[in-house]
């Protein structure tokens, strides 16, 4: 059955109050998840306050400081800190996002909290494991597939076929979307997810690619695909503001239109 | 599958994801789905109608009713529209949260016996009544 519990040794127990920094005039306090693979203990959720006028205004900059200044133990991937790379993907204040693009200041006053991205094993604190969820982007095969000799020079698309890609071509792959997804949580060993089905579409989509039935071959599987309920929670948590469910639906329409 | 994915298996993650392929179905179920919605949206107020008209009517009443061929023949379409949808939708849910391959063959089974006997035995008892038999 599908797992409604924490398994027992992932269940947050205590967890460590830091000190206010000393002198601070204005601090914002952070609770953020952390976990040891290395010391055998459950999860637990630390408490940190930062001084404000010394910090960025980003959860990102948050982080920085409280690692620089507080605990240099904290563990997260951010590397771009410009919404670009997808690396600080993690769940803020109950909603995925990035953390270099999501203000502290548009977190509802109190503590903001910190998380790694849910269900999706932890290697340590904010860094989840993510190597399903790229084994399941390589699955959709994501590059240009022809059988027509190469040309002497580039591919040629027209402007408005060039148009359609867009909205999708902008996916950074952060995961924000596939861990927002219920039915990834109790799927993902078998449903590609928004995110890889996102990036299909857009290889299905895209006019020089000439593999577009192959492509939908290899995702018409009640699993691969319609595990897709068009919950939307994909749409909501895509700190790019793309659409996955509408990506999903075009898909399914193809599926349909090439049937019936 | 949870097993085979357990981050300690030493298959390649995407031998992993492919696992044993595309299943190149579901589409139908999907369409049929939506058809099936369709025709309940639209068989929806004669049904309500006609069940309405019967509330408290003896079996006489009910059966002079169903006599006519229309009111028959909307309430074996919804029917038939009815059951494949909930069929359709209760695979859906079994699959979504059911991962045990044996409890899930085993649901899946007891789903379409359940529909079908559920359709057989509405659709017996309108004809019956309908034809007066």
């Amino acid at each position: 059955m599908a797992e409604f519990a924490l398994p027992k040794n992932s269940k947050i127990t205590g967890g460590k109050e830091w000190p206010k920094p000393a002198g601070a005039t204005q601090t914002r306090e952070f609770r953020v998840y952390r976990w040891n693979p290395d010391d055998g203990k459950n999860p637990s959720v630390d408490t940190y306050h930062i001084d404000t006028n010394d910090c960025g205004p980003m959860v990102l900059d948050g982080l920085i400081w409280i690692k620089n200044n507080i605990d240099p133990t904290l563990t997260f991937r951010r590397s771009c800190r410009e919404g670009v790379c997808g690396s600080c993907a993690m769940n803020i204040d109950g909603q995925n996002t990035l953390a270099c693009t999501r203000a502290m200041d548009e977190v509802d006053d109190g503590a903001i909290k910190v998380n790694p991205l849910p269900h999706q094993p932890v290697v340590k604190d904010l860094v989840p494991d993510l190597t399903n969820f790229y084994a399941q982007y390589a699955s959709i095969e994501p590059w240009l597939k022809t059988t027509t000799p190469t040309p002497q020079k580039e591919w040629k698309q027209s402007h408005s076929d060039r148009e359609k890609l867009d909205g999708l071509y902008e996916c950074i792959l952060c995961a924000c979307c596939s861990t927002s997804c219920p039915s990834y949580w109790w799927n993902s060993d078998r449903f590609l997810g928004p995110a890889a089905l996102l990036q299909a579409t857009r290889w299905v989509k895209d006019s020089r690619d000439e593999a577009t039935g192959e492509r939908l071959d290899n995702l018409e599987d009640p699993f691969r695909l319609y595990r897709c309920h068009t919950i939307m929670n994909c749409a909501k948590a895509c700190p790019k503001g793309l659409n996955p469910s509408e990506a999903i639906a075009e898909l399914k329409m193809k599926m349909v239109e090439r049937q019936v | 599958m949870s097993g085979s994915n357990s981050p300690k298996s030493v298959r390649t993650p995407l031998g992993r994801v492919r696992g044993l392929g595309s299943s190149h179905s579901g589409t139908s179920d999907f369409w049929r789905q939506r058809l099936t919605a369709v025709a309940m949206l639209l068989l929806m107020i004669p049904v309500i109608f006609i069940v309405m008209s019967v509330f408290r009517s003896n079996q006489a009443g009910v059966a002079q009713v169903l006599g006519s061929p229309i009111v028959a023949i909307v309430m074996l379409l919804f029917i038939v529209a009815s059951i494949w949808h909930m069929k359709i939708g209760m695979q859906v849910v079994i699959e979504d949260y059911v991962h045990d391959e044996k409890i899930k063959l085993i649901s899946i089974i007891g789903n379409n016996f359940f529909s079908a006997a559920v359709a057989l035995a509405s659709i017996y008892a309108i004809l019956k009544l309908s034809s007066g038999v």
